[in-house]
């Protein structure tokens, strides 16, 4: 931490304090059908060689447009800057103006003295050439090499990048990486010729958490090793807190405050800025608390009091009892298209959730969370096992049965932009399931869904509308509505709190509890985010690979982590606070192994150790 | 309705609206007798002050024919798409909708008679059934289904997997309410855009029926007779062929404009 701050010093000395990138007024408009609107307005900024500055806020704050103008990409999507100077250090030590630059210039600029990486690592990769085609092109373009020499540069940076057998790598196409190894590569490409500003646009965003970490730690070597400074873009405080020299918060197209990560962290000035800090759940601050716990929002009257969050009440019934549930799914392959091999998708898992309270299903990318709770609402139809809801045993039920126990079990999906039909009215979406089951209807029907609306704090002026007018936490809010509809007792929420911005993901969480706390909900509570998992959950699973690798208590499960996996998720969790920062130099995380075995393959039973009371750890096979 | 009062929308709507009003009015207010008359004297007149369109290889007068002749290839070609999209929406949606077995028997008839040309299919359809307007309708119907059938299946696939889908599903929604709740309306849009350019070809494959004697019959009118009627004359007499081709070309114009504009007012979305 220490070494790290005299080291910007001594880079920022070093140049004369002459700042690499100036941006001042910028004012990015965009036409469109209903006239112009303003991406940015007023913002100014000024990022110093070798510095990492974060630009940080929440959809639609200006974020991505500030960093595409930066490139005079912004016109490729419809944008015009109307005022400001930006301006670019050259490495010839000439300061350009990128504004009015000619085509021809910026795409010199472009890539070669600016380089930037993007959101989603496959997108940006062209899927038709070969990695080794992909990075020669540039080198070949800008820095004139000859093939050979422009392979062995590509080789070079591979290893550079540490990614694994690059020789290889090189012969490969984008589909036949992982999607950490494909943002290795856009990385690669991004440092080929070695560009003084690096533009990161939420590199991390689509990346599993350790995937995460190593990138990270990847970029901020990088930076270090060659002097390169960065403009890094991102929603997440956390990933903010781990990466910045400087942060930048934007909202609605301005700027709002700026600063050292320290300043902006320990004392910031604004209240925009506190209450987005407030928002974020921060890795282990629930230490030593056993109950589930609302989410701090600024501005708002005080934290709710949600009561019956309560420790692990022992006495408390079972609602959902699932043993020994299995889900494959059949690879397909020759010309008969016959099944070739089985995704493992889940492997034996066995868990209970008590009435009125959350399980958490935590993991990355492809451990089966989401399709053990979809295989639970029988929404996919799992391959053995038991799923005991209040003593039916939802596997056995005919369809009939299936959809009157639906009654009881309802899911929150994740993204509230797909989960809704653009072609309906709400009050219709949240009536449906009413309807279904004959449960009301007429004026009793409208009364009821009024209230459903109130209860999740939309006003009633929404009943009308369209999912499209609403924002995405009102339509997760919608969602809500439609799912608590029945009085269900069982919940899934799926990933229900990861699409939104940080602030509305408190809201909707604190929602989400103290409907648990008034009607006795149960929710198996299915994410990827540790944090949120820490602030919400009574009891946690800790998913790898189709397995439950670690059940047990939240406390148990976050304070005293025995499987190695669970420890290496918890180490990998940027951790929104500055003064804890993690970028271990060779940060390493095991790749996942594919979970596609062939036909006929059975593998062995999920045995566990009880280290502690109701917690529970894999045996290692 | 606030959203047809775009430019697009109120050129579609009126070109639309004209040749509608036309194709219903002209038959009861022109006598038949004008626009079959034949004057051996004036053939292949270019369009003055006697002959406003000028007249044919027949002598007969082009502005009453193509007048007459909306009437005929329209309700063809409208009774024609009319019958593809209801015989293509549950072929398609099925297939679409439930996949796997039935999905692959559906689809493989489709594409059977996909491979056949459209106009061949109807020619073969037309020649078993008999040259009259309902037989013509039907194998034009028919031949045009399996394109309808194909774009609405795969519309289908796509919405089926939408999460409201599954959303709908979880609320205990039952097939046949996911269907006309869910489904139908999402896929509505593409089809409104596919029906009102089949409408277009349409028109010319009833032409094509004509020129081989199995559509409409002379002396009856229609553009598509028209245009094939022409085609010995392009060189001494364009306009022959330029005057119902610029009909169907309105047509096809005003029906674009309009679909589109329908199918912006049907989606909540662009409000």
């Amino acid at each position: 931490m220490l070494d790290r701050k005299s080291e910007t010093l001594n880079t920022a000395s070093n140049h004369s304090a002459q700042p690499l990138v100036s941006v001042e007024n910028l004012r990015v408009e965009f036409d469109t059908d209903d006239g112009i609107v303003v991406g940015v307005e007023n913002v100014s900024f000024s990022i110093m060689p070798g510095e990492t500055v974060c630009v940080v806020g929440e959809s639609g704050s200006g974020k991505s447009v500030t960093s595409l103008s930066l490139m005079r990409l912004v016109e490729f999507g419809g944008g015009r800057i109307t005022k400001g100077s930006l301006r670019f250090n050259r490495a010839s030590g000439e300061m350009m103006d990128v504004v009015h630059a000619d085509t021809a210039l910026m795409q010199e600029i472009r890539g070669n003295e600016i380089g930037m990486i993007f959101q989603e690592p496959m997108t940006s990769l062209n899927p038709v050439f070969t990695i080794e085609r992909q990075l020669t092109d540039g080198l070949r373009i800008h820095k004139g090499l000859s093939q050979e020499a422009a392979r062995a540069m590509a080789l070079e940076l591979l290893k550079s990048v540490r990614i694994p057998e690059p020789e290889r790598r090189l012969k490969q196409y984008p589909h036949e990486l992982s999607g950490g190894m494909r943002q290795r590569v856009v990385i690669a490409m991004a440092m080929a010729c070695e560009p003084r500003l690096l533009i990161a646009d939420e590199p991390t965003t689509a990346l599993d958490v350790t995937i995460q970490a190593e990138i990270l730690a990847l970029i901020d070597r990088l930076k270090r090793e060659n002097g390169m400074a960065v403009l890094f873009i991102t929603h997440d405080m956390a990933v903010v807190a781990q990466m910045a020299d400087r942060v930048v918060v934007m909202y609605r197209g301005n700027v709002v405050e700026q600063g050292t990560v320290d300043q902006i962290f320990e004392t910031p000035r604004e209240e925009y800025t506190r209450a987005l800090l407030a928002a974020v759940p921060k890795l282990g601050e629930m230490r030593g608390k056993a109950a589930p716990e609302p989410m701090r929002i600024l501005g708002a009257e005080p934290t709710p009091p949600i009561q019956p969050s309560v420790a692990q009440d022992l006495d408390r019934e079972v609602l959902l009892n699932v043993k020994n549930l299995t889900t494959r799914f059949p690879v397909k392959g020759g010309v008969l298209r016959r099944t070739v091999a089985n995704v493992h998708a889940v492997e034996d898992v066995s868990f209970s959730l008590k009435v009125g309270e959350t399980l958490s299903l935590v993991g990355e990318t492809g451990c089966g969370k989401s399709s053990c709770g979809r295989s639970i609402l029988r929404l996919i139809e799992a391959y053995t096992g038991e799923i005991w809801l209040d003593g039916q045993d939802i596997r056995k039920l005919g369809a009939t049965e299936l959809r009157q126990a639906r009654r009881n079990m309802q899911m929150i999906f994740q993204d509230p932009f797909a989960s809704l039909n653009p072609f309906r009215r709400l009050q219709d979406q949240v009536a449906e399931p009413l309807l279904n089951f004959h449960l009301t209807s007429g004026r009793e029907l409208e009364d009821r869904v009024a209230h459903l609306f109130d209860r999740v704090e939309l006003p009633r002026s929404f009943l009308r509308r369209y999912p499209h007018e609403l924002s995405g936490g009102q339509r997760q809010r919608v969602a809500i509505a439609r799912a608590i509809a029945t009085n269900p007792k069982l919940i899934v929420a799926d990933e229900a709190v990861s699409a939104l911005d940080v602030s509305v993901q408190a809201q909707v969480l604190n929602l989400l509890m103290e409907l648990q706390a008034d009607l006795g909900l149960s929710f198996l509570f299915i994410s990827h985010d540790m944090a949120v998992v820490e602030r919400v959950s009574h009891s946690v699973g800790v998913m790898y690979l189709g397995r439950i690798v670690e059940l047990g208590p939240r406390q148990a499960v976050f304070e005293d982590p025995r499987h190695p996996y669970t420890k290496s998720l918890m180490l990998a969790v940027p951790i929104a606070d500055p003064r804890q920062r993690r970028m271990h130099e060779n940060l390493k995380f095991k790749p996942v192994p594919s979970p596609i075995f062939p036909l006929g393959h059975e593998p062995e039973r999920s045995a566990y150790d009880e280290v502690a009371p109701g917690h529970y750890v894999l045996r290692p096979s | 309705m606030k959203r047809f009062l775009t430019p697009k929308g109120l050129i579609g709507l009126s070109l639309v609206l004209a040749i509608l009003l036309i194709a219903i009015l002209a038959p009861l207010l022109i006598p038949a007798d004008l626009a079959t008359r034949m004057t051996m004297t004036a053939r292949l007149r270019p369009p003055s002050a006697d002959y406003l369109l000028g007249t044919d290889q027949l002598g007969r007068s082009l502005f009453y024919r193509v007048m007459l002749g909306a009437n005929t290839s329209l309700m063809i070609a409208g009774a024609a798409v009319a019958m593809s999209v209801l015989l293509g929406l549950p072929l398609g949606i099925i297939s679409g909708y439930y996949r796997g077995h039935v999905d692959n028997v559906l689809m493989r008839l489709v594409d059977t008679l996909l491979s056949f040309p459209a106009l061949l299919l109807a020619l073969t359809i037309s020649a078993m059934l008999g040259p009259n307007l309902p037989n013509t309708i039907i194998a034009i119907g028919i031949a045009f289904t399996p394109f309808l059938a194909r774009i609405i299946r795969g519309e289908a696939l796509r919405v089926a997997q939408m999460p409201y889908v599954e959303a709908a599903r979880a609320a205990g929604t039952n097939d046949l309410q996911m269907i006309l709740r869910h489904i139908l309306p999402n896929i509505m849009p593409p089809i409104i855009v596919q029906a009102t350019i089949s409408l277009a070809f349409a028109i010319l494959a009833e032409a094509g029926l004509s020129f081989l004697g199995l559509g409409t019959q002379p002396p009856q009118s229609s553009w598509g007779l028209m245009i094939q009627a022409s085609r010995d004359y392009l060189d001494i007499a364009p306009w022959t062929a330029l005057v119902p081709g610029a009909a169907v070309a309105l047509t096809v114009l005003g029906l674009n404009m309009f679909g589109d504009t329908l199918r912006d007012v049907l989606d909540p979305r662009t409000k």
